[in-house]
């Protein structure tokens, strides 16, 4: 059960957009992002899914494992679609009992689902696109000139990447466990959500010691291969912009100068 | 003076460590006590010794992990206990663990073996060099791609021990390195001990395998922290009593030898492994093989 636990969402194909710079992906994601707050009317969408949409295409992620990203956060979707659609006051057009549709309502709802939607297809393009080591060397990168100010750029990375390396680890040991419990007529599977979270108590509990324990022994390992730190640090792997990433963040100019447009300009839409 | 720091690529001299005690009112715990060691560049020292005698804290005062509370230690001529020293010990007597899952920090195989090269600050062309290198040596280069959690425990030991070699360090340290490892993987690394030991690579092996510590040069015995024997194992596992009064076993065929002794067959000392047990057994069975071919060639 816990086996389909997967980290990150990998799609591994050698596309375009797989193979550009890890920081120009998440400049562009963070930019992408801004501007689907600053999109004032519904053409601004359509640029934005037209872009999400060329960037799926060159990507040759099949569009229905984004679509699979959406799954978690339907409920929230559906929420946020609802609630706009009941409680925004304004001139009604449809009303059942209680109820009140507004066209403004409407209007709000398609708005603001338009741009969860949008927002989780730059999200998932990223993750589908660039491996989560990749993600922590360009998370890594771009947060370096911070660290000039105290900012732990360097530790925040270390984290990520040795929490990649173990997690897949816990879960297979919560998997023994779970098993071990089981075997000894443990019940995980049956009863409402506090019986099933108290099962899972004497899951945790080895679990967390196991965890302490990784941690002494692994702190002491990397002090024995002379880890110190950021500071003096050469990488293995050195990030270098080609070609491709300079045409990526040309395109990437041109979609925010579109976005910024129909903002600032509305005469022109 | 500087010959002699050059052939004793370990020197220590009359060595204490105690851990701070568990509370208050408790004393401290020794787990050294007043221990003198000299070790030639290019030996294989194998360490053993009953659980708590004190190996893996030897081992970790040798890496500077540990301060001595008492004491010097040199590697390399250098002394443990000067700070602006402690990453060049570490880099030239670098260590292996125990536990292969709790000592690598990438998810993919070659990125660990870069994590000592970086940390020095290698030239990244050099650092590639030198993993590919490292990572050809322990045979795991196929697998550089992978993530550590699908391999195998001996391949993840091996991961490891490729992480210290990219490090390009002159003594390695390795603390019960198979104890958590299947005939298999045991095999696997016991092989690539022997060949960084061919490679003039000093090698301490800390271990409970009789078998295992056969295969040294020398052989020190450990007990509360003392040295309770120092001799090469043909000298050691001969005197049969002392192994016993040490809390130690015999390997598999020094017991077998024993047994045959018993029996009558004249065996010598040197004969530890099963590999030369069985070649000194067939060199006698040929003997007859041949005497009784020959009388049927007759008839
Ligand atoms: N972190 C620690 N704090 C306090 N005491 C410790 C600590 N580590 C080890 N000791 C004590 O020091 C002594 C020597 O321990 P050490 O781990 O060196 O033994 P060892 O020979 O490696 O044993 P094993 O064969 O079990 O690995 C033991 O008595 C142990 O209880
Ligand atoms: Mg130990």
């Amino acid at each position: 059960m816990l086996r389909d636990i997967t980290l990150g969402q990998y799609y591994a194909k050698d596309s375009v957009i797989h193979r550009l710079d890890p920081r120009v992906k998440i400049v562009a994601v963070i930019v992408y992002i801004i501007m689907l707050f600053l999109v004032r009317d519904f053409i601004g969408y359509a640029v934005s899914f037209a872009a999400a949409a060329a960037v799926i295409c060159a990507s040759g992620v099949p569009f229905r494992f984004i679509l699979r990203g959406m799954k978690p956060v339907a409920v929230i979707l559906a929420l946020t679609f609802l609630l706009n659609l009941f409680l925004y006051p304004g001139t009604v057009l449809l009303s059942a009992g209680p109820f009140h549709i507004t066209q403004q309502g409407l209007h709000q709802a398609l708005f603001m689902a338009c741009r969860l939607i949008l927002l989780i297809f730059g999200t998932a393009i990223l993750t589908y696109t660039t491996k989560p080591m990749k993600l922590t060397d360009g998370m890594e990168a771009l947060m370096s000139p911070l660290s000039r100010f105290g900012f732990p750029a360097h530790e925040i990375a270390i984290i990520m990447s040795i929490a990649l390396r173990f997690i897949p680890m816990l879960v297979q040991e919560a998997d023994k466990i779970m098993k071990a419990q089981q075997a000894r007529g443990a019940d995980f599977e049956s009863g409402n959500i506090i019986r099933r979270v108290r099962s899972l108590m004497p899951l945790f509990i080895p679990l967390f010691i196991g965890a302490f324990r990784i941690a002494q022994d692994l702190a002491m390992a990397m002090e024995a291969r002379c880890y110190r730190g950021g500071t003096g640090r050469t990488r293995l792997h050195v990030m270098k912009l080609h070609k491709r990433d300079a045409a990526a963040s040309v395109l990437l100019a041109v979609y925010a100068g579109l976005i910024l447009a129909e903002r600032i300009l509305p005469a022109l839409f | 003076m500087k010959e002699i720091e050059m052939e004793n690529i370990i020197r220590i001299v009359d060595m204490t460590l105690q851990y701070p005690p568990a509370d208050e009112d408790a004393d401290p715990q020794t787990a050294i006590d007043g221990l003198s060691l000299e070790i030639k560049e290019g030996s294989f020292v194998a360490v053993l010794g009953q659980n708590g005698s004190g190996k893996s804290t030897l081992a970790k005062t040798i890496n500077a992990l540990l301060p001595p509370t008492g004491g010097d230690i040199f590697v390399c001529g250098m002394n443990t206990k000067d700070d602006e020293l402690i990453w060049e010990i570490r880099r030239s007597a670098g260590m292996v663990f125990q536990n292969p899952d709790n000592q690598l920090v990438s998810a993919v195989v070659e990125d660990d073996v870069a994590f000592g090269p970086e940390n020095l600050g290698v030239p990244t062309e050099e650092i590639r060099q030198r993993i590919d290198d490292a990572m050809k040596k322990t045979g795991i280069f196929e697998q550089r791609k992978k993530s550590p959690h699908m391999l195998s425990g001996g391949q993840k030991q091996r991961v490891a021990i490729a992480g210290v070699i990219a490090m390009r360090p002159r003594c390695i340290l390795f603390d019960e390195p198979t104890a958590m490892l299947d005939p298999k993987g045991r095999l696997e690394v016991m092989n690539i001990i022997k060949a960084l030991k061919k490679e003039g690579i000093t090698v301490l092996l800390i271990t409970h395998f009789m078998e295992e510590a056969a295969e040294a040069d020398r052989v020190i015995v450990m007990r509360q922290g003392k040295i309770a024997a120092d001799a090469p194992p043909a000298d050691l596992f001969s005197d049969t009593e002392n192994v016993r009064r040490l809390g130690l076993d015999l390997p598999p065929a020094v017991e077998i030898r024993e047994l045959l002794r018993a029996g009558g067959v004249d065996i010598s000392d040197d004969v530890l492994d099963m590999g030369s047990l069985a070649r000194v057994l067939c060199a006698g069975a040929e003997v007859t093989d041949g005497t009784e071919r020959r009388r049927v060639r007759e008839e």
